[in-house]
């Protein structure tokens, strides 16, 4: 048969042919598998992945002359009204508040945004999964991706207060490092979480955000946890508490005690098992939600 | 290529369906007990299902061409969406081997926020296409589609008929072996039809095996070389198309079919 000259013919280049078997899952090893089958499709996609969250990001910024960099001045601004005047509310000095306040305030950005995005996760790519076979978790890395790239625009705003105020955590800050990698993989976890949750409830979304609002004023990101000494006990039960810790203190130049390290790997180990059940459990029908 | 390892499909007692989560569950029951619809049903956990596939069973090798028909609801789309992977079966097994893709709706999948460009380079990127390939898909895309300095603009400031012909465009760039079209696809204004047409046609022939589901007859007459009648998500009557259309005129509405 001639091959009209309309199409191109790619097909003329080998390529091998992938096999898929859809049926449904009776039992957790076939779970595992098929939410490993889409781990692996996933990480064999990553150039999509990692075009995805660098589109978005553009797009987001499209027409603008500042481009993303929108993000770093409007946290600059932001770091800049609130410094001067919580430092005068909570009567402490400019040079020790606002390195504190701006690298909380950069964190506490990603945690939340991260959060809200992570219930659309699904749900906001209705289009793409209903149109092609697209591996979930390939999803999740593109919310996951494009606020870590948001944040390191934000952290040019926190190295120009640093260098400012003259604060160099030296050799600590290296500490960080454990951190951050705590932080990766819960922000994988919530935006798998989450994500399911809100594709099934549409109610998820106002609830996360309403929640958000409210962690944000207990947790220690615009005020210090050394304001109310005697309450320090309790607030550890405030997951945020440690997990801002094991980020914000070695990066100030303090060590991290052994407890903050220990409830913040509990916490994320509950978020993560509690994300990989949800997900294992609910893989294959997240295409009949969304 | 032997048939042993060429493309196939080999669906087998396929069940897909729908939960309802947002109607009440007792008046649901109600209408059932009225006899209005026998597809509404509860599962093993008691809530209540829309029975969109049922008892699916069939087979295609490389080299065949299916057509399905039936009624709007019949579960033609619902079919080639498990087909290509994207409903996971409630009971039975779907087994696809062969480079797949899917054009079931005009957007098909593409993002109304992002530029022409940017479209066809996440496209080629889900392909798994290597550079060069990219590279051959963008030029074809976009001399076919025609859209001059457009292709840089975001697709949502696309008149209706730009953005039909890029999905057109690049649905129809990538040539795979197992193809599953919905009956959107043959809709279009006449001038760009005729240009779409060969298009199509060649695709049609690259492609080794053709699902394709449409109301217009003529189409499925030329190009296939089985039907499926799907009626209430079950197989009313699978094999020649002769045959199977015949029956199913003289049942089905009439439907108006281009000359």
């Amino acid at each position: 048969m001639p091959t009209m000259s309309a199409a191109p013919t790619l097909a003329t280049e080998p390529l091998d042919e992938p096999v898929f078997v859809t049926a449904p899952e009776r039992d957790t090893a076939t779970r595992l598998r098929h939410a490993i089958a889409d781990l692996r499709a996933s990480l064999a996609l990553w150039r999509l992945g990692t075009t995805l969250a660098w589109t978005d990001i553009k797009g987001r910024y499209r027409g603008s002359i500042l481009g993303p960099f929108w993000v770093t001045a409007s946290t600059a601004v932001m770091i800049a009204a609130l410094g001067i005047l919580y430092a005068a509310l909570f009567g402490q000095s400019l040079t020790d508040y606002l390195p504190f306040l701006t690298l909380s305030l950069v964190l506490w950005g990603y945690l939340s945004t991260v959060t809200t995005e992570a219930c659309s996760c699904f749900s906001g790519a209705e289009s793409a999964i209903r149109a092609r076979r697209t591996p979930f978790l390939l999803l999740v890395g593109r919310i996951v991706l494009r606020n870590v790239i948001v944040l390191g625009h934000n952290v040019l705003v926190v190295v120009v207060v640093f260098a400012l105020f003259g604060v160099h955590p030296g050799l600590t800050a290296l500490w960080c490092l454990p951190g951050l990698v705590l932080w990766l993989l819960d922000s994988i976890a919530i935006t798998v979480l989450l994500g399911t949750l809100g594709a099934r409830f549409r109610d998820i979304p106002p609830i996360v955000g309403s929640l958000l609002q409210i962690a944000f004023f207990i947790s220690p990101v615009i005020w210090k946890p050394e304001l109310i000494p005697h309450a320090k006990t309790w607030m550890r039960f405030n997951p945020f508490y440690s997990l801002l810790d094991v980020i914000r203190e070695p990066l100030l130049d303090h060590a991290v005690p052994p407890v903050v390290w220990g409830l913040a790997c509990v916490y994320s180990a509950l978020l993560c098992l509690g994300a990989a059940a949800l997900f294992l459990r609910v893989r294959c029908r997240l295409a009949y939600w969304v | 290529m032997t048939a042993s390892n060429g493309p196939l499909i080999d669906v087998d007692r396929l069940h897909v369906s729908f939960p309802l989560y947002h109607g009440s569950a007792r008046s649901l029951r109600r209408t059932m007990a009225d006899g209005v619809s026998g597809r509404l049903g509860l599962d093993p956990r008691r809530r209540v299902v829309v029975e969109a596939l049922r008892d699916v069973s069939f087979r295609l090798r490389a080299g065949d061409r299916l057509g399905l028909v039936g009624g709007n609801g019949a579960g033609k789309t619902t079919l080639l969406r498990a087909l290509a992977g994207i409903y996971e079966p409630v009971d039975g097994t779907v087994h696809v081997r062969g480079r797949l893709d899917a054009l079931l709706d005009a957007n098909s999948g593409m993002s109304t926020g992002m530029t022409g460009r940017e479209n066809i380079n996440l496209r080629c990127l889900h392909a798994g296409l290597t550079p060069r390939q990219s590279r051959a898909v963008q030029d074809d895309v976009q001399d076919f589609a025609d859209l001059g300095s457009f292709i840089d603009m975001p697709v949502r400031t696309y008149s209706a008929g730009m953005s039909v012909r890029l999905g057109f465009a690049l649905t129809t760039a990538i040539n795979p072996q197992v193809l599953l079209m919905d009956e959107w696809f043959m809709a279009g204004d006449s001038a760009f039809l005729h240009k779409a047409q060969k298009r199509l046609e060649a695709m049609v022939q690259a492609a080794d095996i053709l699902v394709l589901s449409t109301h217009q007859l003529t189409i499925i007459e030329s190009w296939c070389s089985e039907v499926i009648w799907l009626d209430q998500g079950r197989i009313r009557m699978h094999g020649a198309p002769q045959e199977v259309l015949a029956a199913y005129r003289g049942e089905a509405p009439v439907v108006t079919e281009p000359a």
